[in-house]
């Protein structure tokens, strides 16, 4: 029983375990030395302040999309629309952070760019919640299609309304609704682009947590999720929870702008923030959806991310899209094989 | 040849610490029918599985006509001669009748053509022997439930069956298709073929059974004849105690209506009518009794009267709960008028598997106040709550129950004394809508929910029963209404259940006339 537990507990880890050495494989056989290669890569990024700093800087919008993915979940519905949730959430922050006075007071303007970020996402996925519970279609289909219309969407905005002429960037957002960046407030992780969103996704995955755990709301839409109709038997209102979730996870998505536009770039480039909706995926299934091993999750990727980005001129970062890849097949392959060995 | 088909030597099948079957050894005689009983979880369906070649024992061994076997799939189960029945069919629906038995074993022409008429005079050649005529052209999904399961064992047959598994091989049936099968199980053992069957309803097995093994908490108790049982003695070896087959009850004292329905018609989306004019009334502490066979509008009733008609359906009539109309209200609303309901799928439509007991004790009462805290719920109140319902109710694990745990880990029976703790205790109740609440149940937990039944009904509740087994609407039932066709086609009086119920066996006999 309880070594069973244990095993349970460590699978993620031997799974990644697994993926690193299959990485070790491939990098022996383009002819280099995985232990320099690894070596090298840890060392750059959790050895150093501003390597720590990035890694948790590109951990944020996956913390974010994640939760976007996990909370539709529990409510038994598929979100792949993270992707078109922050790009549109991002665009919407990016045009309200510009339109703002320069000299609006933080305090003001910070909350007003969150906030526009979120509509924005949250609007977004209005569309899928509405399709679904309206007309009865999937959420897969729909979601999926609004992440193309938006990267259209957006990039026509960038080229044609908000953007820079001969760019595809926006203006620069209200100096008031920057994002203040850690190195700025406390000196750690110099000159890394950690920003303050980082306490906002760890702030929103802890409130997720406890909606989904610990409240009445978040025990119907569990139901909703796990047993439809006996949700709709016990008197509960199964649209609700759809739309609701669906749209609170469009609100998380969008939040991807705050970091991008609010506490890196000040402004939003075409493309900036585009794959974080489909990694979110990832980062959701990889711990079954669970919010606060969402964060464990969102830094794994975050690692891979930057780590692949430190070895760039020794090995292509190509090899740690493998490694990644491998993390996903790899967890969810040993989940299989320990259902059969029960 | 030896005139034992299988011999079941000290078979010992483990999952984890749990022994499914611990050392069970009988013997089936060649040519005769042999029913194994027993309570849910008591090891029968595992032990048909090893003979099947699905599991394989720990321990102990399987001699089958005389040589020791070690069955190691279905198919090589098969090739010695054992096929079995699943209590849920496994055919192709959109597939004809001979295409459904010729699957997996189909004879060719010219090596790769199917050659259909060669598997069509062999099924007449099997119909004819056996009496079991059939429409070979026929899709399966266009038979009924008793001619699909006929399918079932001429697909056995044609594939030189001699010893037939048959598991709850009644569940589904209507009482006319029952008696059929007992005939087709007789002559299939006349001519020598050896039939095992697993069931829980302890009047066939006097009936059709030449012997009985009864098992309980994975071990074999005894195996004798039926000619010497009783339903008495089986339940006490099923059980372990003396079990009251009859809950005893006093007359109902009916007061005023609580539910009529009036001239009800429900067409689903198919444009199919499944209630056809249905009219009834409930009263306050009395027992509405709807004996019928599945599919005559049960299921439709229900969900009308629990505010969740399917989308596309057309309903006229007027369903009122003591004077106010409920037709189109949700199912909260129609809770909050002091109604419960038991579902008849209790997996489906009544708990949630991964939520835990206490979890589920409150399911679709969660909104109470009396559970809520501020934000979430008050977890002292639950918890006390739901430690009083599973005292009181009962409710029993292998582990000693706490509420923590997942209800998916408790047996059927035990799963249903949740659900009618949470329904029968639900604040202000007047109405108790029961589907199916005893389906699965263990005989020992039975005896347990109709006395709460009855309980509730002594309480001035009105209960609306609708089972398909006709004993417990005799049982427990003050008034009988018998549905065929979305109608009540027949109502009995209290005067007239109470003088029929002396005599159970007619009165039986007698609905079932009335609802085929």
């Amino acid at each position: 029983m309880n070594t069973s537990k244990y095993l349970e507990a460590s699978r993620p880890i031997l799974a990644v375990l697994a993926a690193f050495l299959l990485g070790g494989v491939l990098i022996i056989a383009i002819g280099k030395n995985p232990v320099e290669i690894y070596g090298k890569m840890f060392s750059m990024t959790l050895g150093t302040g501003y390597g720590v700093g990035q890694v948790l800087f590109r951990a944020t919008p996956l913390v974010l999309t994640g939760l976007a993915v996990a909370l539709p979940f529990k409510a038994g519905l598929f979100n792949i629309g993270g992707e078109g949730q922050a790009a549109v959430g991002t665009i919407v922050c990016a045009a309200i952070g510009a339109a703002l006075s320069p000299s609006l007071s933080p305090m003001l303007a910070i909350p007003i760019g969150l906030i526009a970020a979120m509509l924005g996402g949250a609007s977004w996925a209005s569309i899928i919640a509405l399709l679904k519970t309206r007309f009865g279609v999937s959420e897969v289909i729909t979601s999926i299609m609004l992440n193309f219309t938006a990267y259209a969407l957006v990039g026509y905005l960038i080229a044609y309304q908000f953007g820079i002429e001969g760019t595809m960037r926006t203006v620069e957002i209200s100096r008031g609704a920057f994002m203040p960046r850690l190195d700025a407030l406390t000196g750690l992780f110099p000159r890394s682009p950690v920003n303050l969103s980082l306490f906002l996704a760890l702030a929103l995955a802890t409130a997720v947590y406890a909606v989904v755990y610990k409240t009445k709301y978040g025990y119907e839409l569990r139901a909703v999720g796990l047993n439809l109709e006996a949700a709709r038997y016990a008197g509960i209102n199964t649209n609700f929870h759809m739309v609701v979730s669906l749209i609170a996870a469009g609100a998380l998505a969008g939040l991807v702008g705050a970091n991008y536009v609010m506490g890196y770039k000040h402004y939003y480039e075409a493309g900036g923030v585009n794959g974080v909706g489909f990694l979110g995926i990832a980062v959701a299934m990889l711990v079954n959806s669970h919010p606060l091993w969402i964060l464990a999750s969102a830094l794994l990727f975050g690692l891979l991310d930057y780590g692949g980005l430190t070895i760039n001129a020794d090995v292509s970062k190509e090899i740690f899209l493998v490694v990644q890849a491998a993390v996903i097949l790899f967890v969810i392959a040993s989940q299989k094989a320990f259902k059969q060995m029960e | 040849m030896s005139p034992t088909a299988i011999e079941f030597k000290g078979i010992t099948k483990r999952f984890g610490d749990f022994y499914a079957n611990r050392s069970v050894s009988f013997s089936v005689e060649r040519g005769s029918i042999h029913a194994v009983v027993g309570e849910n979880g008591a090891g029968k369906s595992t032990l048909m599985k090893i003979l099947y070649g699905l599991y394989r024992p720990d321990a102990g061994d399987l001699v089958i006509n005389g040589e020791k076997r070690r069955i190691a799939s279905p198919a090589h189960a098969i090739e010695l001669g054992i096929g079995m029945v699943h209590q849920h069919f496994m055919l192709v629906e959109p597939l004809t009748v001979v295409e459904n038995i010729m699957l997996g074993d189909e004879p060719v022409k010219n090596r790769v053509l199917i050659d259909r008429q060669k598997a069509v005079v062999r099924l007449f050649e099997l119909s004819e022997k056996f009496g079991l005529s059939i429409s070979p052209y026929e899709t399966v999904e266009s038979l009924s439930v008793g001619l699909q399961q006929r399918v079932e064992i001429l697909k056995l047959l044609y594939r030189d069956a001699t010893i037939l598994i048959l598991d709850e091989p009644t569940a589904v049936l209507t009482p006319i298709e029952t008696e059929q099968l007992f005939k087709t199980l007789k002559s299939l053992a006349k001519v020598g073929n050896t039939i095992l069957i697993i069931t829980h309803k302890l009047d066939e097995v006097l009936r059709l059974a030449d012997r009985v093994s009864v098992m309980r908490q994975g071990e074999l108790i005894d195996t004798l004849p039926a000619a010497s049982a009783t339903k008495e003695t089986l339940a006490r070896l099923m059980v372990g105690r003396d079990v009251l087959l009859n809950v005893e009850k006093n007359d109902a004292r009916p007061n005023d209506e609580i539910l009529s329905i009036k001239n009800i018609t429900y067409t689903d989306a198919k444009g199919v009518k499944r209630l056809d004019g249905l009219s009834l009334s409930v009263r306050a502490g009395e027992i509405y009794g709807i004996a019928g066979v599945e599919g005559n509008g049960q299921s439709e009733l229900l969900k009308l009267l629990w505010g969740m008609p399917e989308e596309g359906a057309t309903v006229s009539g007027s369903v009122a709960f003591s004077g106010t109309p409920i037709l189109g209200k949700t199912p909260r609303e129609i809770a909050a008028l002091g109604v419960s309901h038991v579902p008849e799928d209790r997996l489906k439509y009544a708990v949630i598997n991964s939520f835990s007991i206490s979890d589920n004790i409150i399911f679709g009462r969660h909104y109470e106040r009396d559970f809520l805290s501020v934000v979430g719920f008050n977890l002292k109140k639950l918890w006390a709550f739901c430690a009083e319902m599973l005292s009181l109710f009962d409710v029993r694990s292998a582990k000693g129950v706490s509420p923590s745990e997942r209800i998916g880990n408790l047996s059927g029976g035990n799963q249903q004394k949740v659900v009618t703790a949470r329904e029968l205790t639900r604040p202000n109740l007047k109405l108790l809508i029961l589907a199916q609440p005893t389906r699965g149940v263990d005989i020992g937990a039975i005896e347990f929910i109709h006395r709460k039944v009855i309980d509730a009904r002594d309480k001035n509740i009105a209960v609306l029963l609708i089972s398909a087994e006709l004993s417990e609407i005799i049982s427990l039932a003050d008034r009988i209404g018998c549905i065929y066709k979305g109608a009540i086609r027949k109502e009995f009086s209290q005067t007239e259940v109470a003088k029929r119920r002396e005599t159970p066996n007619e009165f039986e006999k007698q609905l079932g006339q009335f609802i085929t």
